[in-house]
């Protein structure tokens, strides 16, 4: 009992002192410039971003530059982040095969040919600029491969560790992941399926389980700043959209009976029916996508909204509080990441086994 | 509000990085691990069932040894009783058969007796009547040859006759 | 009042709701395992699951703040 209250307040604080310094010394950084806006803070926190902004030190911002790819009418063009200089307020110019790009608020965008500064119209959109077809190296898609190597060494480890043991005994890797694996098959595909077409369910739904799990841990480790990939709805529609292709594909029949032609109700209400089941299939995959966007969101942006507390006040003193609250909103969003890629396996399984389910 | 808005490279990214993942922990991952764990489960599963088979089979054993011994036991038994009849009933015959052996040895004995007494008794007649008619010859002659003897003979003959 | 109060009115008044349903899918939850806790897993699978509904109406409303 004293031994793990000893160790929670030993992780505590080392967490706080990560996410403190993390936080603070970057805050403190857009302090200096103009008054703290935590809306704005918060904002750039849970977006995406060009290159991975570790920390500043006295105001000068560490990162680490990744590839910025724009497919624009005259062909591809990459150069890396580090040349906006860690600005996204659209001052920096890039001039690159004869084009000009700026960074406004992450978003790059192509000024038209001719204009050499970015103009905005009253609610802040330029006005002389467009966006191309941007297929950078985001930090959230750098952080999403870097939890694909670490998803695919963890697994194809633990595949090996059962090669190697002829008798079939996890250990190591292999004993730590079994039980979740097993847990998958048996508490999501299993009951939700049924216990004869699961099988072919199985490898996506461990996959979309692990790969939501490690991104909500990513996003939550501070120094990363949030790299804040499964609350991102990109991502999360991408998840949802092939939930939704293969609930659709692997429909039989008696689904497709049920969305058009409710059996065993009066026409009318068939025909009433109808077209609520047809949104209905479109809404099961929205939810999907909604939910997961933003608990992820509305967690990050808690621990943030904290966080900004202490600069809103100007104020250590506030600090113990606001780091209290966090921690302890920290602690919960460490269930949530579980609950949320657990909830989104099973009621993408509950989709599929209603795609699969035969007439009774 | 662009934080709900998809970003298109995002989305193109997520989808191939996904579908990559995907296809490669199914060929890498999950095929072998589920597969050993299901193979592990099915060896657990055959073997209990084995055990389980292995335990009826001996009960089954068991129960065939009682009810081959309870067989065995009453065959035995039958047997002795048979047995024992069939000794009665030796005994019995052999009984019967001296009783009748020796009733006939007795009739035997008894018709021989009969027979020989009956020989016996007519060679002693003969033997009788010859040594009576030697006597009687003796006795005549003697008689004979005494005249007063022959006529009390006569007269006690006479006498004799009439008185009969 | 500006359109931004509005929304955030309407997005905590969508908490409220989600709050009350999900208190008493947790309550309904509690009472059916102290009653048969030989099931207390499938109860808490289900619950989860129903939690998850109620919870994506609340998010449809703060999503829909957002978007104002």
């Amino acid at each position: 009992m004293t031994l793990n209250t000893f160790k929670s307040a030993l992780f505590s604080v080392l967490f706080l002192t990560v996410s403190f310094f993390g936080y603070a010394s970057e805050d403190a950084h857009s302090e200096n410039k103009e008054e703290f806006n935590p809306k704005e803070m918060i904002l750039h926190h849970v977006k995406d971003a060009y290159g991975m902004h570790i920390i500043d030190i006295n105001g000068h911002p560490i990162s680490i530059p990744l590839p910025i790819i724009l497919y624009t009418d005259s062909g591809l063009t990459t150069f890396m982040s580090s040349e906006f200089h860690h600005d996204y307020n659209g001052e920096v110019v890039v001039e690159k095969d004869g084009q000009r790009f700026v960074n406004v608020h992450e978003k790059i965008y192509r000024l038209n040919d001719g204009e050499t500064t970015v103009k905005y119209d009253a609610e802040h959109h330029p006005i002389n600029a467009e966006r191309p077809w941007d297929f950078s190296i985001t930090r959230n898609v750098f952080m999403m491969w870097v939890s694909v190597i670490v998803l695919l060494f963890i697994f194809l480890t633990t595949a090996k560790q059962y090669k190697k043991s002829g008798n079939y005994v996890p250990k190591g890797i292999a004993s730590f992941m079994e039980p979740l694996i097993v847990f998958v098959r048996d508490e999501i595909a299993k009951p939700m399926i049924g216990e004869h077409k699961y099988k072919r369910f199985m490898p996506y739904l461990l996959t979309v389980f692990f790969f939501i799990w490690i991104n909500n841990i990513f996003g939550l480790i501070p120094i990363l700043n949030g790299a804040n990939l499964s609350g991102n709805i990109a991502f999360t529609f991408s998840l949802a959209f092939c939930t939704f292709l293969i609930t659709t594909f692997s429909g039989n029949k008696h689904y497709w009976k049920h969305i058009f032609w409710m059996p065993g109700v009066p026409v009318p209400m068939k025909i009433f029916l109808m077209p609520i089941e047809i949104v209905g299939m479109f809404v099961k995959p929205i939810s999907l996508m909604i939910r997961l966007f933003a608990n992820i969101t509305a967690g990050h942006i808690i621990i943030l909204a904290l966080m900004s507390l202490i600069f809103i006040f100007e104020t250590i003193a506030v600090a113990p509080v606001s780091i209290a609250f966090s921690l302890f909103i920290g602690i919960i969003e460490i269930v949530v990441t579980a609950i949320q890629a657990y909830i989104f396996t099973v009621l993408s399984a509950l989709y599929f086994g209603m795609a699969t389910e035969e007439a009774h | 509000m662009d934080l709900i808005k998809p970003d298109f490279g995002l989305v193109f990214w997520s989808l191939i990085t996904f579908v990559i993942l995907l296809f490669v922990l199914r060929k890498f991952a999950w095929k072998p691990i589920l597969g050993a764990v299901e193979d592990r489960e099915e060896g657990i599963k055959s073997a209990l069932a084995s055990a389980e088979n292995a335990r009826k089979e001996m009960e089954n054993l068991k129960a065939d040894n009682e009810r081959i011994l309870q067989e065995a036991r009453s065959e035995r038994e039958a047997l002795l009783k048979e047995a024992r009849e069939i000794k009665a009933k030796i005994i019995a015959d052999a009984e019967e058969d001296a009783q009748a052996k020796a009733s006939k040895m007795i009739e035997q004995a008894q018709a021989a007796i009969e027979s020989e007494k009956k020989a016996a008794m007519a060679e002693l007649k003969n033997h009788v009547a010859g040594l009576s008619l030697e006597i009687a010859e003796k006795v005549v002659r003697e008689e004979l040859s005494n005249k007063d003897k022959q006529l009390q003979l006569v007269e006690s003959m006479l006498g004799e006759a009439t008185l009969n | 009042m500006t359109i931004t109060g509005i929304a955030a009115i309407g997005a905590g008044l969508a908490a409220i709701g989600a709050g009350m349903g999900i208190g008493r899918i947790g309550g309904s939850a509690m009472d059916a395992m102290a009653r048969q806790p030989e099931i207390q897993g499938k109860i808490q699978t289900s619950a989860l699951i129903l939690a998850a509904f109620v919870e994506a109406v609340a998010l449809f409303g703060v999503v829909a703040a957002l978007i104002v």
